[in-house]
């Protein structure tokens, strides 16, 4: 291996490979007597807006709402789930980046390992969902007279939901216990990541613990220790001084 | 075939911390020096505002501005007897990417290692006896003292502006700063910044315990601050995306912050962008190199000739470098012998979570470093008689944020959904506070790095492979650590305690830290290290190693200030002696 030599073969067929490492505006430049400087080379992401389903179908979509609506019920702490646009984020996460392993080392040979070695699944996050929910149904169908998931009564929902986080749900093929913790985390993303992404509708879950967003300058209460902080939160395309207050 | 481009004087890989310095002093020089860089170019205005900054998913989950593993990744493996898999996802340690390096979103803890830590062999069989060093541990003296690097440390603390109390000055020790350190020559460039309430009831209660708690050397500016390079910095805001993040504000010390304004202008400085090095060439005798290969982002190969070739590609992606250009002899764990990998190192973090009723922490008010930290259990600070267990950690009560998809804290036991998730997670936003140790890791015969022998990168090149697990040594020191930290939870009137101390085997699941240490080891025998004092290899005379792959072990503290001192070391001998007469520098 020492030494080894780049054939112009191998470079040609991963070229296409390589081009897909970086971003599409970036191109390499030779820097030299300037620092170089293009406006808006960071924008700001796209505001994921309510409306039609980007990666999923609508028995999906459903499913997905319902899984959020179990994880984060509507109280008198903040709206539900469903109502923050969990599953709005989710979709818009699945059809981009996140939902296909964009990034992530996805060569093979792929093995299971030992838990310390991490995630080594070739199958994409978008994929999981889609397996998942379908066997997650399947399976419902069969304990609850025909319904989906999120057609059976919350009590029951709750049951299936511990049962997969306990990894004791058969799913068939897909790990229950795996799609648990990737639907928690991201269903934790859709409660408490920037509104922009299409969750966290009207800061809800920032609200609910008091966090204020996207703020930047708290130099005036570093050391105003144990007072509350009187500001409400902002999003980075979001403020409410920018809305009417009816 | 590669395209040959014309002549430099030197060639650096990789455009951070390390080269970014290098950078700047070898064009001051007068050297026609050009740095490679694989990822794209960054910088303040255009990539991290203040609009775009703050976004906890982008750069705190889905890590953007990191290394992404599809460039390339290491494969893990606790022992020998497994087989290694790639880290298809970093999680464990974060590699930057881009220009900056991991300089443009690291925390800023800057610190100095003890200064027994550098002759740390030495030291410990001289307190102790030989057998306080297990078997299997192949610890060893730096090749320089810290008198000798405190100059070196001096102009890193100036360059950053770092902010902090010094705690021994000329060997006077000073109330309000570490009186464990070794003596400085002159005060912290900037003051300690102000303190939120965590880290202040932290330091009163490790006061009423009778240690010496100072706040953390920081690199998030406590004022607006002119560097010697006269590049202004401003003033930090507690922002609470600091870590992970670029800084908006100008305030976090960065290539970009700190080096890059004055070494762009200069005519003799080109950086090139999204081109990744492949490998170091050499000539046909192997001892000389004769500059790089790399490749762009359309997959053109390139060769640029360079008379100095500087490895500044952080940690193991520089043993990566010298593993696949053939230079040093690799390391082989059944018979000891070589070099290159041998050594890996890590940092043993553990963690004490405790629970105060009844107040507003607002964790959201926070600098990446800002914090308070006592070394009493750190280094040979504390008599290891009996102990069992050789190093120490630095015990850190710091707050980096309250971003909530990632920095919630939570008992083991409180409910982890639903309804009951919700009300636990509103009430532990503002009052359980999470302290940390950072604990030494010394080296051993199977902790190491070698080539991979089944997965690639993109260029066709084998990956690095990582044999890493915890050694007894390691976990004692971490039980007995995290038992002194608890005690100061318990002192700070935590109604709830939760101490985790390091357990193993070594896991890629969860945030450590971006610690990697060794596997290019300075020394002063080319049998235990791969290049000498100053960083130059002892079998190709002209490329260097920079970065924390030099570290023979690594110390219970944050590694960027040794790694910054050991730069300003190495480039003092090449201006003032190797330019004059190429060579070694050490005579082998
Ligand atoms: C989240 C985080 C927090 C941290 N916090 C702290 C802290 O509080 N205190 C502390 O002391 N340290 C901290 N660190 C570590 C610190 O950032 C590093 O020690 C420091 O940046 C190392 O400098 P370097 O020059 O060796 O590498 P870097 O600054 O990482 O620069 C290496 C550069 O080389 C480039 N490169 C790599 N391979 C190639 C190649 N083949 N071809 C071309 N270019 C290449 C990379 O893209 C990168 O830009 C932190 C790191 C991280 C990730
Ligand atoms: S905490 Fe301070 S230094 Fe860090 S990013 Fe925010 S403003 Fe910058």
């Amino acid at each position: 291996m020492v030494g080894h030599i780049l054939s112009r073969r191998h470079l040609l067929s991963s070229a296409a490979l390589i081009a897909a490492l970086y971003s599409s505006s970036a191109s390499a430049a030779a820097i030299s007597g300037q620092l170089p400087w293009q406006p808006d080379t960071n924008a700001m992401p796209p505001q994921v807006k309510p409306g039609t389903w980007a990666y999923f179908t609508p028995d999906e979509a459903a499913a997905v709402e319902a899984l959020a609506d179990r994880l984060i019920p509507a109280d008198e702490l903040s709206p539900g789930g469903k109502d923050v646009g969990v599953a709005a984020y989710i979709d818009a996460q699945l059809a981009g980046d996140f939902g296909k392993d964009t990034g992530l080392y996805m060569q093979p040979p792929f093995a299971d390992g030992l838990p310390g070695q991490g995630f080594q699944s070739a199958l994409t996050p978008a994929a999981r969902y889609r397996k998942s929910i379908a066997a997650l149904n399947d399976y419902c169908r069969k304990a609850y007279l025909g319904k989906v998931f999120a057609d059976i009564p919350a009590a029951d929902q709750d049951q299936i939901i511990s049962k997969m986080e306990a990894g004791t749900l058969s799913l068939g093929g897909p790990n229950s216990k795996a799609f648990f913790q990737l639907v928690w985390q991201n269903t934790k993303e859709g409660f408490f990541a920037d509104p922009i992404y299409g969750g966290n509708r009207g800061m809800a879950g920032w609200k609910m613990i008091g966090f204020p967003g996207a703020r930047y300058d708290y130099r005036d209460w570093v050391e105003k220790h144990n007072q509350p902080y009187p500001l409400p939160p902002v999003g980075m395309a979001d403020h409410p001084d920018w809305k009417s207050h009816v | 075939m590669a395209t040959k481009l014309p002549h430099k004087d030197v060639v650096i890989i990789g455009l951070g911390w390390t080269g970014s310095i290098l950078a700047y002093e070898l064009t001051g020089a007068g050297l026609d020096v050009v740095a490679i860089e694989r990822g794209p170019w960054r910088d303040t205005a255009t990539d991290f505002p203040p609009a775009t900054a703050p976004d906890e998913l982008r750069y705190g989950v889905h890590l953007d501005l990191f290394q992404r593993p599809a460039q390339s990744t290491v494969t893990l493996r606790n022992k020998t007897s497994q087989t290694a898999l790639p880290v298809r996802q970093f999680i464990s340690f974060l590699p930057g990417n881009g220009v900056g390096g991991a300089g443009v979103h690291w925390n800023g803890m800057t610190y100095r290692f003890s200064e027994s830590d550098y002759q740390v062999k030495s030291h410990v069989t001289q307190r102790y006896g030989k057998s306080a060093i297990p078997d299997d541990m192949t610890l060893q003296d730096y090749p320089m003292t810290y008198a000798e690097l405190e100059p070196h440390f001096d102009k890193f603390e100036k360059l950053l502006g770092i902010g902090g109390k010094a705690g021994n000055l000329r060997g006077t020790i000073q109330k309000g700063g570490d009186p464990f350190e070794g003596p400085r020559t002159n005060e912290y460039p900037n003051p300690p910044d102000k303190q939120p309430l965590g880290p202040t009831l932290f330091a009163k209660a490790a006061e009423t315990l009778g240690y010496h708690p100072f706040p953390v050397p920081s690199a998030n500016m406590s004022q607006s601050y002119t560097n010697p390079l006269g590049v202004t910095l401003g003033q930090c805001s507690f922002c609470g995306f600091c870590e992970r993040f670029g800084c908006g504000n100008y305030a976090k010390s960065s290539p970009q912050t700190c080096v890059l304004p004055a070494l762009m202008p200069r005519k003799n400085f080109e950086a090139r962008t999204l081109c990744n090095v492949t490998r170091i060439n050499l000539d046909s005798t192997g001892k000389k190199a004769t500059g790089v290969t790399y490749v762009d982002q359309h997959g053109a190969e390139f060769t640029q000739p360079a008379d100095l070739v500087l490895v500044c590609s952080f940690s193991f992606n520089a043993v990566h470098m010298l593993l696949v250009s053939g230079i040093g002899k690799p390391y082989d764990p059944t018979t000891g012998k070589g070099v290159v990998g041998r050594n890996y190192a890590y940092q043993c973090t553990s963690g004490v979570l405790v629970k105060l009723d009844n107040t507003l922490l607002n964790p959201f008010i926070s600098s990446g470093v800002g914090g308070m930290a006592l070394n009493d259990f750190n280094g040979d600070n504390f008599d290891h008689s009996g102990l069992g267990f050789i190093g120490g950690a630095v015990l850190q009560a710091t707050q980096t944020g309250g971003r909530p998809i990632t920095q919630i804290n939570s008992f083991g036991d409180d409910p982890k959904w639903g309804a009951g998730w919700k009300k636990s997670v509103k009430e532990n936003y503002q009052t359980i506070y999470a302290l940390g140790t950072q604990g030494s890791v010394y080296p051993y015969k199977d902790s190491y790095l070698d080539l991979d022998p089944t997965y690639k990168d993109p260029y066709g090149v084998p990956l690095l492979r990582m044999t890493f697990d915890w050694h007894p040594n390691e976990l004692k020191m971490s039980a007995f650590v995290t038992e002194k930290l608890a005690d100061v939870g318990k002192a700070m009137g935590a109604s709830r305690l939760a101490a985790s101390s390091r357990k193993a085997p070594y896991s890629v699941t969860a945030y450590q830290t971006t610690h990697n240490t060794g596997g290019a080891v300075t020394g002063d025998n080319p049998h235990t290290s791969v290049v000498n004092k100053f960083g130059q290899s002892w079998d190709v005379h002209n490329v260097f190693v920079y970065g924390a792959a030099l570290f023979p072990q690594n110390s219970g503290m944050n590694p960027t200030g040794t790694v910054g001192a050991l730069t300003y070391f190495s480039v003092d001998a090449i201006k003032s002696q190797y330019l004059k007469n190429p060579g070694p520098l050490v005579p082998v």
